[in-house]
């Protein structure tokens, strides 16, 4: 019976000729993850247990992005706790303000993860570096304290679910729309325990800007990670930026699925998924006249540079809504400069928009856009929770950066067609 | 080992943002933590909980961020074990790391109710419910995961 490409992966990393799903295994990492509220807890746990030092000090990394630029005096002892933990161990990859990003935009654009890599991350959005052909998984502080000591984590091997992707998405429609269909198809619990496998003759209409995005909300599904095949695509996106080996691990053609699901692109439209669950999604046949008072373009999903410019797109010659706040937050310094250079920035500016410096804030209602009691926000983030962005009777819904763009400038949830005619 | 309590009763999908909600996520304090156990989905849960109580839910539990800091605020607050019919797998794997009892059972989480006295025997997994005279079978707790459990999580038991 062949093998999965996480299948393979977890194989290879665990010393393994072959993997069976449901099997534990052991393996070794190269690479572990934290960030400002996920760290503290595992560095209180390393201390506790009395290790001396991490496995290796150019594999951990730790990124100020969820509170930072500090928000308030605890952030701050928490952001301050993980500088003097990284600088005590002489960790190379610190990210700190200045030169940190949203994390699961920041690492890929970095090189610091690469094609067939097996990389965990105290943060459940690390199932974003499948988008390079790695095996990437979410886990707690504890996971992550025992991976940045001993360079190991255990793993029960994933079944996995196939999406095979054909076709080529129609103009306004983007890989966001794909992830919200695919999750409103199979439902918050549709993938979990289990790999999203993404392959087919489609996958070459995909950018590497489109898989990142995709992949990041494999977790919204419940799965344990999502993976795309390593195509031409990929190596081009990594050359120049992992300047290491890596391997390529291709499915066998004989790999057995739970289930295969067919991906059309062409039939993708603007969706939008409502309060309080990601599975809740809807296209716009289904979507009423919806106010908003906030619009969020940013986030670990879809604050990279091809995001950036879809929203100027839409916004470019056009105001924001009297009664909307737009916030766009570049993930990364460099998507930060390169906005700037191509002239994004002063279009959002024109436009009404504020333009942050990168972090997570709103996203999970830290700071940066909170809501009050009754108030709405679409944003290209990737949750919609309860109190996810604010007070625990807002809401938040879930869209593309054209729809986000689309909307902030009608003032209501609207489709790209709406304001572009 | 067994734990013998009374009854928090929850529905399907409930995340970790709604278990402890990221505005409070810059301390890593238990006891702060535990302040706010379930505050956007049950303001009155804090003032309720008593050392000992179950928290029982449907499907999913724990979906979303990965915040260890969800099954401390739980286990902090003294509950000793929660049940659904499924769980998140990150909160699954963080809960057994820190050292909070889990137990998947279908018929549990479904025949359960709010307020009900239940008894759970952790090396048989078998569910008492007290309260409806009913029996629910759960699943066993492996012997690791009990050692991992009574030496309070995965770092101690690696010592």
């Amino acid at each position: 019976m062949g093998m999965t490409m996480t299948q393979k992966i977890l194989a290879a990393h665990a010393g393994l000729d072959e993997v069976r799903p449901g099997q534990l295994i052991m393996a070794d990492l190269d690479f572990v993850l934290g960030n400002d509220i996920t760290s503290p807890v595992a560095i209180n746990e390393f201390n506790k247990a009395g290790f001396d030092s991490v496995f290796d000090k150019d594999k951990v990394t730790m990124v100020m992005d969820h509170f930072a630029p500090n928000k308030d005096i605890k952030a701050a002892a928490q952001c301050k706790q993980c500088r003097e933990f990284c600088g005590e161990h002489s960790i190379t990859h610190f990210y700190d303000v200045g030169s940190m990003g949203i994390e699961h935009a920041l690492l890929p654009e970095k090189g610091l993860v690469a094609p067939g890599e097996c990389i965990i991350g105290a943060d459940s959005h690390t199932c974003t570096y499948g988008a390079l052909g790695a095996f990437s998984t979410g886990v707690g502080s504890t996971d992550m304290c025992a991976g940045m000591a001993k360079g190991k984590a255990w793993f029960k091997v994933p079944s996995a679910i196939r999406f095979n992707i054909i076709g080529q998405l129609p103009k306004y429609s983007s890989a966001k729309d794909v992830i919200l269909h695919i999750i409103g198809k199979i439902g918050v619990d549709g993938a979990l325990y289990r790999s999203m496998e993404f392959s087919g003759s489609g996958l070459k209409n995909l950018t590497m800007e489109d898989r990142l995005c995709m992949a990041n909300m494999a977790i919204e599904a419940g799965a344990k990670n999502g993976i795309f095949a390593v195509d031409e695509v990929t190596l081009e996106y990594v050359k120049g930026r992992a300047d290491r080996e890596f391997k390529i691990y291709e499915a066998d053609a004989d790999a057995e699925y739970d289930e295969v699901y067919d991906i059309d692109l062409s039939q993708i439209k603007p969706t939008v998924s409502f309060p309080h669950l990601p599975e809740n999604a809807k296209t716009f046949d289904e979507i009423g006249d919806i106010r908003i008072d906030q619009s969020v373009i940013g986030s670990c999903t879809n604050g990279r540079i091809e995001d950036l410019r879809a929203a100027a797109e839409i916004l470019k010659g056009r105001k924001v809504s009297d009664h909307v706040r737009c916030i766009v937050i570049p993930a990364t310094q460099a998507v930060y400069l390169q906005a700037m250079e191509e002239g994004l920035l002063k279009i959002f500016i024109e436009a009404g928009c504020a333009v942050s410096t990168p972090t997570c804030g709103p996203c999970l209602g830290g700071y940066m856009g909170i809501l009050a009691k009754g108030e709405r926000s679409i944003a290209t983030t990737n949750r919609n929770f309860v109190g996810r962005m604010g007070h625990p009777e807002s809401e938040v819904y879930l869209a593309s950066p054209y729809v986000a763009a689309a909307s902030a400038v009608t003032g209501k949830i609207s489709q790209p067609s709406e304001v572009i005619g | 080992m067994k734990a013998k309590g009374r009854v928090h009763k929850y529905g399907d999908n409930v995340d970790t943002d709604v278990i402890i909600p990221a505005r409070y996520l810059n301390t890593a304090d238990h006891k702060e933590l535990a302040a706010h156990c379930m505050e956007d989905i049950d303001a009155d849960f804090v003032k309720n909980v008593k050392e000992g109580d179950m928290i029982v839910a449907r499907a999913n539990f724990g979906c979303g961020s990965s915040r260890e800091h969800a099954p401390i605020a739980i286990k902090a607050s003294g509950v000793s074990c929660v049940i659904a019919s499924t769980f998140a797998r990150i909160f699954y794997r963080n809960s057994i790391n820190i050292g909070l009892p889990i137990i998947e059972c279908d018929e549990a989480s479904e025949k359960i109710d709010n307020g009900d006295e239940i008894e759970i025997d952790f090396e048989s997994g078998v569910i008492t419910n007290l309260t409806k005279n009913e029996s629910y079978q759960g699943q066993a707790f492996p012997e690791f995961l009990i050692d991992i459990i009574n030496k309070g999580g995965l770092l101690n038991s690696l010592k």
